[in-house]
């Protein structure tokens, strides 16, 4: 049903492939607000969530999705693996492979191991972030999340402001967000920039995109992939690149903000704009991401076990 | 393909959806506690005609909706699926009598989807099924409570259903697969 057995990259999707997953989630949207969340159709299948690197919402997500579509979700994480004893990747994969399982999900810290993983093994795999490289249903989840905002992408201007350098979702989002016709921006300090920018359009404070833009994208520091201190001190650093009180009064009314989380707060995002279990502003919609991840992720395992 | 037959023209059409309709009425005394669902895809049109002549005999409101059975077939993975589309069923059908509509009875597994698809969304008083044509070969114990024709078929020949809302235009032929004619 997808161009391509597995999803390792942006790259390896169709734009036909992107609008039939987010159709098909809007299916999903639906089941996933009903009294019985589940449907039968993945029942008998396998799916192996193989974590190498932590990871909380990605790793429930596709477990939620796997669930309610009836499929059977092992979790492997490394930290509690044999892996630990110094098993390698693919005397792992060999064991994993040997109990019949139907689709692998890869996390690795490593940019390029889940390509690997993938020519290793015949099954489907889904790439879940690989270092510094992409995190393609990430991508997708945020699109959704725009589309079920705006209804039409093309044309919408989108701020990504933050760790650029170390950031596998900027990566995708970008790719993907310029396949759909949306105007990307940057907005990072020069020392989170790659060295070759030529192509994008880079702004060094937020404040010159605030008022103009309908989707601001935080992203998060990439404190654990950032090897040197990249920054001299928060306080600089909330100066020009954070949302408070006062830069999120200036938005569009229409503007949304989003992050993939985890959150840092008072970092990116002020305490006061993050608030307690919800955000007092409606334009904060990052548990939209979560929800909309979840029918993604639905419509991406239905779409490749199909 | 060849054409063989013609088994409903566009009258006959119009007649069979009249018959139906008073049928319904009859069987349940009367629209009220009745939900009408038409199946992806020409099961809708249909649906919705027999709720239109509903309403019009009844003069009130009759629930409406649309079932996709996507997410409950059990030919997965075979590789013969259509694109999903949205299931809209904007009530509560517990307790309620559901009408499931579809164009043609076959083997009988789709409106085996059909009906778990309906059970996870409440707890229906009964579930009805009307069908355009009933062209055999069951394969599990269902039957249709309101049938337009039953047209006895073999394998090798294909019930073509075309309405005006999907195809532009009313009637229903029967095929016969070529390579099969002597």
């Amino acid at each position: 049903m997808l161009s391509k057995k597995s999803i390792l990259q942006v790259d390896d999707l169709e734009k036909e492939d992107v609008i039939k997953i987010m159709d098909t989630a809007d299916s999903f949207t639906d089941i996933s607000k009903r009294e019985i969340k589940k449907v039968p159709i993945l029942r008998g299948k396998a799916v192996v969530n193989l974590f190498f690197e932590s990871s909380t919402r990605t790793r429930t997500s596709f477990e939620v999705a796997a669930k309610r579509l009836s499929a059977d979700m092992i979790n492997f994480s490394a930290s509690t693996s044999s892996l630990k004893k110094g098993e390698s990747i693919m005397d792992t994969l060999r064991t994993i492979l040997a109990m019949q399982v139907d689709l692998v999900v890869v996390r690795h810290s490593d940019s390029g191991t889940v390509k690997m993983v993938d020519d290793l093994i015949d099954i489907p795999v889904i790439n879940a972030g690989d270092g510094k490289h992409q995190h393609p249903t990430q991508a997708l989840l945020d699109l959704y999340t725009i589309r079920s905002r705006f209804k039409e992408c093309r044309g919408l201007k989108v701020a990504i402001v933050g760790d650029f350098l170390n950031s596998r979702v900027a990566a995708s989002d970008i790719l993907l967000f310029e396949k759909m016709g949306m105007d990307v921006s940057i907005v990072a300090p020069s020392m989170l920039l790659p060295e070759d920018c030529s192509g994008f359009k880079i702004y060094s404070c937020i404040d010159d995109v605030i008022e103009s833009a309908d989707i601001i994208y935080m992203l998060r520091m990439q404190f654990e992939r950032q090897g040197r201190k990249f920054y001299p001190s928060i306080r600089e650093y909330n100066r020009f690149f954070s949302l408070n009180r006062d830069r999120v009064g200036r938005m569009k009314e229409s503007a949304v903000i989003m992050h993939p989380g985890p959150v840092n707060r008072g970092i990116e995002i002020s305490d006061e704009v993050m608030g307690g279990t919800r955000s007092p502003y409606s334009s904060v919609i990052i548990e939209d991401q979560v929800t909309g991840g979840v029918a993604i992720r639905m419509a991406i395992l239905y779409l490749i076990l199909g | 393909m060849i054409e063989k037959a013609n088994i409903l023209n566009p009258d006959d059409l119009e007649r069979v959806i009249k018959r139906i309709s008073h049928e319904i009425l009859e069987r349940n005394r009367g629209s009220e506690n009745l939900v009408i669902i038409g199946l992806r895809k020409r099961g809708v049109p249909l649906a919705r005609r027999i709720a239109d002549r509903i309403e019009s005999f009844e003069e009130k409101k009759v629930d409406f909706g649309k079932l996709d059975i996507s997410f409950y077939r059990d030919d997965f993975g075979m590789k013969i699926k259509s694109d999903v589309e949205k299931t809209e069923i904007g009530f509560d059908i517990t307790d309620k009598n559901v009408i499931l509509v579809d164009d043609v009875l076959f083997t009988g597994r789709t409106i085996r989807a059909a009906m778990d698809a309906i059970i996870d969304l409440g707890r229906p008083r009964s579930i009805q099924l009307v069908v355009l044509i009933d062209r055999g070969h069951r394969e599990l114990p269902i039957r249709a409570d309101y049938v337009g024709k039953n047209v006895p078929t073999s394998r090798n020949e294909l019930v073509m259903v075309k309405l005006k809302e999907t195809d532009g235009e009313d009637g229903v032929i029967l095929l016969e697969k070529e390579e099969d004619v002597k």
